[in-house]
């Protein structure tokens, strides 16, 4: 049974992974942004492009690819959500749904219906495993992940607290108008956290090509466990989005344990329950991921 | 008599309005006798065509009145089967539980409302995905449907493929013609000037009275009910019940497709949207993937360079109302004009905001 919960933690540090870009966004332009998942495909296929190709290993394929996907989200930001943001709270999740159905399709007319994985690219680190005490087997890769998920939300933290731009974002998710009177540039913040979230989207991408298969419409689930995450970790920081991941991870292990087809829905599930006592408990926003909630202006 | 030259008239209708009423009317019983003169494809066609009115007019009256972007309602769809096939195989005609499995959906969706239209925007339109998924897989435990296997609506076998067919485009035309009459005397009503207030500024509307949460669950248990028509027609035409085609989220994308494009928030835009959508699917469907790819990219673009759709603009552009359900106001002195090229469509309260 210890096995199955140090699995289910290791893989809650991948949700937290896929989820910290969909909150890191939703915090700051107030945009959930649909095609999340969608993207995180694309990054998982451009590595498996470059490494069946150009025989670039995944994880120097990732110097190419992060690049590629902070320019695509730069690109979002400014030529997709800046535009349908202005037309009000639901233009945003119409514009990303489509552009979602455009990245699925176009992966699948490019690459077809097989399902793919980078794990033979890896050599031995998809299946090598440390022995912990006990005689628990842990995968050296989960373990990898996890470790990169908790240096990533540290770093974001650190880089929101610390840095010059990291204040101009956290001022502009607060009130885009008063940050512009003291002279924060909310475009260029906004396109800056649009990029950066997408970074994260693209290592996501990566590590669900990595532990497991990925086919062009592999999207929408990703989209699914990020947003489960975001919500059960819920406002206050970085952090709460990797409880959050561990949380789901953990709920889908044990609704593996009770049925075979348990795994999704026990995931599922989880989600509802932490929704639903949450709402009953009062307001409940996933705003407030970059600030204490008492201190956001609602 | 001097008086009125100053005082704005308010009407309902417009001459363009009272000409669309009758038209529609003779559409209606043109198409309740058409069957006799089509072949047995394009009267499947057209019983396709009816589905598809009925899928944005009711995502239409979610999102474009209610102000609720759901990309989950391929849930109702699905269950509409789903109850369908359930109360089929416990002995009930087939046709009488294509309607009470459309009911079902409609009082489960009461609860369901009650959490979800607690969410905002975007944490509601995934929330319905979670909804939707997590229901796939319920629906798929159940042993009658095999997981993705599926399984069929054998009961409807005993009648022949003739009055099968007819039958069902009766169904899907009067279903059709019945939702849509019921969100127009919707939007008439008082409710519907809450609606409109709704969608305009929720907050406002809250501080002068109007009951925000009790609409906007109107609506919400309305969309669900009509989908689930929907969706049981649907098994109907096709027979088969594979649970991955009717939880599909490509249903929501459709319904997405057309509102965009048609123009959301008018009542007219979402038949519209239908229309081209269908007219699409025709020309284009067998491209495949290429298809798709266009389809989101039309709402893309839809949703950026034209967020009104099609008959919005048409509307905004020309003053063209063919099935109002708002007031407008017109200044007394185009009263003397009954050329009717005074019109002046900037005062209605059909308009939607652009902020």
């Amino acid at each position: 049974m210890s096995n199955q919960i140090i699995q289910g933690v290791l893989l809650g540090g991948y949700y937290a992974l896929i989820a910290c870009g969909l909150s890191f966004m939703f915090s700051v332009m107030r945009i959930i942004n649909l095609a999340h998942g969608s993207l995180a495909v694309l990054s998982a296929y451009a590595l498996w492009w470059l490494a069946s190709r150009f025989h670039i290993p995944p994880f120097a394929g990732l110097l190419i690819v992060l690049p590629l996907m902070a320019a695509i989200g730069w690109a979002l930001q400014r030529f997709l959500l800046e535009r349908s943001a202005r037309g009000g709270a639901l233009l945003p999740i119409l514009t990303t749904f489509g552009l979602a159905i455009v990245i699925d399709n176009m992966l699948f007319e490019q690459f077809g219906a097989d399902t793919r994985s980078l794990a033979p690219f890896i050599g031995s680190l998809s299946y090598d495993s440390w022995e912990w005490p006990g005689s628990i087997y842990v995968g050296k890769l989960a373990v990898i992940i996890f470790l990169i998920a908790v240096a990533l939300l540290g770093g974001l933290q650190l880089f929101l607290s610390r840095t010059g731009l990291g204040r101009a974002i956290r001022a502009t998710s607060e009130d885009p108008d008063t940050s512009g009177l003291v002279g924060v540039d909310a475009r260029r913040a906004n396109a800056v956290a649009a990029a950066i979230a997408m970074v994260t989207v693209g290592l996501a991408g990566a590590f669900l090509g990595m532990r497991a298969t990925f086919d062009p419409y592999a999207g929408a689930p990703q989209l699914l466990f990020a947003f489960e995450a975001a919500v059960i970790g819920g406002a206050g920081s970085l952090w709460g989005t990797l409880i959050g991941g561990i949380v789901l991870a953990l709920a889908q292990t044990l609704g593996a344990q009770v049925h075979p087809q348990g795994f999704l829905i026990g995931g599922h599930a989880a989600f509802l329950i932490v929704l639903f006592v949450r709402l009953s408990m009062s307001g409940f926003s996933l705003r407030g991921l970059l600030h204490r909630p008492s201190r956001s202006a609602s | 008599m001097s008086a009125a030259s100053t005082t704005p008239i308010i009407e309902r209708g417009t001459a363009t309005s009272r000409i669309a009423a009758i038209a529609v009317a003779v559409i209606i019983a043109l198409l309740a006798i058409a069957p006799q003169f089509l072949s047995a494809g394009v009267v499947d066609r057209m019983t396709t065509l009816f589905i598809y009115v009925i899928l944005a007019a009711m995502w239409n009256a979610l999102a474009g009145f209610g102000g609720l972007v759901s990309v989950g309602q391929q849930v109702f769809f699905g269950l509409g089967a789903y109850f369908a096939i359930r109360l089929a195989d416990a002995g009930l005609n087939p046709f009488v539980a294509l309607f009470a499995s459309a009911i079902i959906v409609g009082l489960v969706s009461w609860p369901l409302s009650l959490v979800m239209l607690r969410l905002k925007n975007g944490e509601f339109a995934i929330g319905m995905w979670v909804i939707a998924a997590l229901t796939h897989l319920l629906v798929n435990l159940d042993r009658l449907v095999q997981g993705e296997t599926g399984t069929s609506l054998i009961s409807l076998n005993v009648y022949d493929a003739g009055t099968r067919r007819v039958t069902i485009y009766w169904l899907a035309l009067a279903s059709m013609t019945a939702l849509l009459a019921i969100l127009f005397g919707l939007l008439r009503g008082s409710t519907g000037a809450a609606i409109r207030a709704i969608r305009d500024n929720e907050d406002a509307a809250a501080s002068v009275g109007v009951r925000v949460t009790g609409t906007k669950r109107l609506l919400f248990v309305l969309a669900a009910f009509g989908i689930g028509v929907a969706g049981a027609l649907w098994l109907a035409t096709s027979i088969t019940f594979q649970p991955k085609t009717y939880f599909n989220v490509q249903w929501t994308a459709y319904m997405i497709f057309m509102v965009l494009v048609g123009g959301i928030g008018t009542f007219e835009g979402a038949i519209l949207g239908a229309v081209v959508f269908f007219l699409i699917e025709t020309w284009f469907g067998g491209t495949g993937v290429w298809y798709l790819v266009g389809l989101g990219a039309a709402a893309v673009l839809f949703s950026l360079f034209l967020p009104r759709g099609l008959w919005g603009t048409i509307e905004e552009r020309f003053g063209l109302r063919l099935l109002p359900v708002g007031y407008r106001v017109r200044l007394a002195e185009d009263a003397a004009d009954p050329a009717g090229n005074g019109v002046h469509p900037e005062m209605t309260t059909t308009n939607r905001e652009t902020a």
